[in-house]
This record gives structure tokens, C-alpha cells and sequence, in this order.
């Protein structure tokens, strides 16, 4: 299965949502769409990983590259992930204390540091 | 020789097929099926590592996948044929270009130490080979 992304807006965060698989192959995919966001001024990301069936450590990469474009702008990068098997990944890297993960997209859109 | 072989061209299109066949294999030679997510990601992540190398040294070859059924155990092996130059070998005028590739090569291996207890990598002047090991349930007695 490719990569599917979609976007939008709620109140002053922008939840992405992606579905398929994240890997070397379409990883740039969404390095491309997270570097777009920031770029037209998209600081608060919330990324919904509830419909990716794969993820390795090309896509950790990415999303580690959009946690650093956001918050250059004193923004933040929020992901939504209810599935062991991807949580697994964040964990054996160290991410989990990187990355905020939530169990909803409302709950990442209603959080505050 | 392997039960089953794979070369592939370096391409990041072809990494899924890798993960696609050797998840396959290993569910027939009996890898737990609770396990096949990670020699999936694993597979993965060396084969994505191989092809790396090989796009950043131009290698023409193909990585090689051998796959292989043995006794009680099930193997993978992900060869590249990139020759590992000895460190501190780095011109300056590359260095940092070099270290974001290093940075992502490590995040690979990171992943495949963390999710595989038996893994072997070795590398010299002609390549590098990557040997992961599970072990395996002998069909009969998964089904008594």
C-alpha cells in the first residue's frame, strides 16, 4: 500500500493524517508535505498515525526533521498512535520521550504544554 | 544454498517487495506469527540501509537477500557490496554531508539491534552483510 496524506485545519492546529506505508521509498512524500506546512506557516502540527500500517526508521527520521522545522518556530509536532506495533518503533529509539503521543486526535488538539 | 534468494536493484521502490517476500518465507518456515512485524521492519530496515550505500558509493549491484530455512531457526542475510573505507579516511570537504548518512545508517541499525537478539554485522572492503536469526516452531508440535 503507498502513502496517503490528507489535511486540515482545527482551530490553530493542523492535524495530518496519514494512511499506508512510511518508508524509505515514501517517507520524502511526507517530508515534502510536513516542509510545505511549515513553510506556509503551519507551526502546531498534530500528526494522526492511526491509519499507517508501516513505519521504519526512514519515517522516524522525517518526523524527528518536522519536530525541528516547528520548533524553530516555537511550534510544536503532536502524534496521534493507538498501535503497538508502530508505538513499539518510538520506544526501542528512544522517541517516546521526544515526541508528545496521544491516544485521540481531540486530545493532542486540546493539549498544551 | 538459500531457500530463497532475492537481488534487487538499489531502489527505495523495491524494499517493500523484500519486506513483502521475506515475511512471506518466514511464516512458512514457521517464525512466530507474532514475530513477523518485526523481521518485516528489520528485513526493512537493512535492506533500506544496503540500498543507501549503495546510491551514495553508485554501485550498479543489486543488494542481495537470502533468506534461509534451517533447523529450529530462520535467517535472513542482507548483503551490500559497498566498500567500508577505514575511519578517519573522510576528506574534509564532505564531512558533514557524510555524518547526516551516518546519523541515518545508525537509526537503522539502532532499530534492527533493538527488535532482533541474534544479529550480525559485518563489513570490509567489498561490502557488508547484515545476518539476522529467529527461531523457528516446528509445524507439529505449533499444532498440538
Amino acid at each position: 500500500m503507498d502513502l496517503s496524506l490528507s489535511t486540515r485545519t482545527v482551530g490553530d492546529r493542523t492535524v495530518v493524517e496519514v494512511g499506508g506505508e512510511i518508508d524509505v521509498y515514501t517517507a520524502p512524500k511526507l517530508r515534502e508535505q510536513l516542509v510545505e506546512l511549515v513553510n506556509d506557516g503551519n507551526f502546531h502540527l498534530v500528526v494522526d498515525m492511526e491509519g499507517v500500517d508501516f513505519l521504519d526508521s526512514t519515517g522516524l527520521g522525517v518526523l524527528v526533521g518536522g519536530l525541528k522545522r516547528v520548533r524553530a518556530h516555537e511550534g510544536s509536532l503532536r502524534l496521534v498512535c493507538n498501535q503497538e506495533r508502530i508505538l513499539k518503533i518510538f520506544r526501542i529509539t528512544g522517541l517516546t520521550k521526544v515526541f508528545p503521543i496521544h491516544t485521540s486526535v481531540e486530545e493532542a488538539v486540546a493539549a498544551t504544554d | 544454498m538459500a531457500t530463497v534468494e532475492l537481488r534487487f536493484s538499489a531502489l527505495p521502490e523495491h524494499v517493500r517487495t523484500a519486506r513483502l517476500v521475506a515475511a512471506a518465507v518466514a511464516r512458512r518456515a514457521g517464525v512466530d506469527e507474532a514475530v513477523l512485524d518485526e523481521v518485516r521492519l528489520a528485513v526493512g530496515e537493512a535492506c533500506s540501509r544496503a540500498v543507501g550505500l549503495h546510491q551514495v558509493a553508485g554501485i550498479a549491484e543489486p543488494v542481495r537477500v537470502a533468506l534461509i530455512e534451517e533447523e529450529k531457526q530462520f535467517s535472513i542475510e542482507v548483503g551490500d557490496e559497498a566498500p567500508r573505507s577505514v575511519p578517519g579516511d573522510r576528506t574534509s570537504g564532505g564531512a558533514a554531508e557524510l555524518d547526516v548518512d551516518a546519523e541515518e545508517d545508525e537509526m537503522g541499525l539502532a532499530v534492527i539491534s533493538g527488535l532482533v537478539d541474534d544479529v550480525e554485522v559485518t563489513a570490509g572492503e567489498h561490502g557488508g552483510l547484515i545476518r539476522m536469526t529467529w527461531p523457528t516452531t516446528p509445524p507439529g508440535v505449533a499444532l498440538t
